[in-house]
């Protein structure tokens, strides 16, 4: 079952495994389960995995492994992608306070759309969302599909700084700044959960394959989960 | 336990090792030292095992107090260093005696200098890594660059000094002067056959915005053939990303893990310690070269490092 999975060489110590060339759910399920696979079964001398929306990037030492040797594993372990069950994904909610100072991009949005805040937000918490896959920094998880109606472009100028727990919306997708960082998404509002932290067993909040909604709260529900 | 004083961090001064790989389906990106190649040599001119961590400073170096002296080698670019007001010498392991001061201070050569001492910096491992990741406060010495008024612990010193020195030859084969070498990045076809001459034969000037994530480039601007959306995928060690400004940027040691922008192309592995060492406003060139010489170029490269006589007893 490799038909219609691409290699190309990234650079001499990279490959990238396209799974396709549309974001759908079965071939992000397929890209998981080979993620999964390699997961459980590491290849020596892979030594890092960027799964993204339909391919997985694979960086290996080529010290001990040739990108030969890596294509016939990987097209080894591609064709029991149908034997592979992933666990059931689990399902989270992320509790999010919109609009003003915590969603400065808010109205504008509903203004780009002709919308009401009001229905920016339900339109945001509408809809049960993926996580494809964590990328960019460390616990930013790229969770796909926003309603077709709320598909924002870009901000002109990116922020310099974005305070952590922000809520943005860019294309079809929306997801959660773990670390005050720049950054290019328009900010509809903020959680006050700790997207990624060291200190706990599951450092990243969300992870590839879980199942996530975002719950409004007001600014002193906001206040009183930050305290505790 | 050996304790080093921060007296003056210097401009930016953090603790890195050789990094933190396979943590990138969470988005951490392996980190570690900018040139890995003369921390590997520093840790080995004071008798540690190569991926200890050490001090990496940029552009200017710090001053360092050491109240129970240690031993100690410098490497990668000439800071002007002196002990005590005495000069001492870059790739050459020497002993600081309790209380004495080491003195860094601005670059004469590349982008960065490795303090290495014997037993490490000792911090607190994150996913296994000593290294600092500086965007997401993670890692190394709390999460950040070094302050003054920080007080660093030593790892236990288990030998007895031994002056080393890098073999002479060793700098010329791993630092050519010459353009840095790529091979063609996954979207190239994208870019039109005149596009790429420009790219191939243009000078670009390193900017001042650049850092561990990544080396922003100035000069020609580079256009796609037709203007596509791209679906985010991973990215590499050393791609060449152009944005829409075409402008290309060398993703670096911090850098994301997965990217929206075409890469045109991909510093080889041979290569990459030698981006630690550019400084903002350096020129640089590409020049393409095949996935075999890439591969031999490297392997070329660990063989010299590994085998040959790179570090004199």
């Amino acid at each position: 079952m490799t038909e219609g999975v691409q290699f190309r060489l990234a650079s001499d110590r990279s490959v990238l495994v396209y799974f396709g060339r549309k974001v759908t759910l079965h071939t992000h399920g397929r890209l998981r389960k080979l993620v999964y696979l390699l997961e459980m079964e590491p290849i020596a001398g892979v030594e890092n995995l960027h799964p993204a929306y339909c391919s997985l990037l694979v960086v290996f030492d080529p010290l001990k492994l040739s990108q030969r040797e890596l294509g016939a594993i990987l097209r080894d372990y591609l064709r029991r992608l149908d034997t592979v069950r992933l666990p059931d994904p689990r399902e989270l909610q992320i509790p999010t306070c919109y609009g003003g100072e915590f969603g400065p991009d808010l109205t504008e949005v509903a203004r780009l759309h002709g919308m009401t805040p009001a229905q920016v937000v339900e339109l945001h918490t509408s809809v049960t969302y993926v996580v494809y896959f964590l990328g960019f920094v460390p616990g930013f998880a790229y969770l796909g599909v926003l309603p077709e109606a709320l598909a924002t472009p870009r901000l002109d100028n990116p922020r310099r700084s974005t305070p952590p727990g922000s809520v943005g919306i860019v294309g079809s997708q929306t997801g959660v700044y773990p670390f005050a960082t720049p950054g290019g998404w328009r900010v509809i509002g903020r959680t006050p959960l700790a997207m990624f932290r060291p200190d706990r067993n599951n450092m990243s909040f969300l992870t590839i394959g879980d199942r996530v909604s975002f719950i409004p709260i007001s600014p002193e529900r906001f206040r009183e989960l930050t305290r505790s | 336990m050996s304790l080093i004083q921060v007296q003056a961090a210097g401009l930016l001064t953090t603790v890195q090792d050789l990094g933190r790989p396979g943590f990138g389906s969470l988005g951490v990106s392996s980190s570690g030292a900018a040139d890995p190649i003369s921390l590997r040599l520093g840790n080995r001119l004071v008798g540690n095992v190569e991926s200890a961590a050490g001090l990496e400073m940029t552009l200017f170096g710090g001053t360092f107090l050491f109240p129970q002296g240690a031993i100690v080698a410098l490497t990668g670019s000439d800071f002007g260093a002196t002990l005590e007001d005495a000069t001492v010498d870059l790739g050459t392991s020497f002993e600081v005696h309790p209380g004495q001061t080491l003195r860094l201070g601005p670059t004469r050569s590349g982008a960065r200098c490795y303090l290495c001492v014997q037993g490490g910096i000792a911090v607190p491992p994150f996913l296994g890594s000593a290294s600092t990741h500086i965007l997401s406060g993670l890692g190394g010495f709390e999460g950040r660059p070094l302050r003054a008024g920080d007080v660093l612990s030593i790892g236990p010193v288990t030998r007895a000094f031994r002056k080393r020195t890098i073999a002479p030859h060793l700098s010329k084969c791993l630092f050519p002067r010459s353009a840095l070498r790529v091979t063609p990045g996954p979207q190239l076809d994208w870019f039109s056959p005149s596009a790429r001459r420009s790219f191939f034969s243009s000078t670009y000037r390193i900017g001042e915005q650049s850092d561990r994530m990544g080396l922003r480039l100035e000069g020609a601007a580079i256009s796609q053939r037709v203007p596509r959306t791209m679906i985010t995928e991973g990215v590499s060690l050393g791609a060449v990303q152009v944005p829409q400004g075409g402008l290309p940027i060398i993703l670096f040691v911090e850098q994301q893990t997965t990217g929206g922008y075409p890469k045109i192309a991909n510093v080889i592995s041979a290569d990459l310690h030698r981006l630690g060492q550019i400084r903002p406003r350096d020129e640089i060139r590409f020049e393409r070269v095949s996935w075999k010489a890439a591969q031999s170029l490297f392997m070329e490269q660990e063989k010299i490092l590994a085998f040959g006589e790179s570090i004199l007893e």
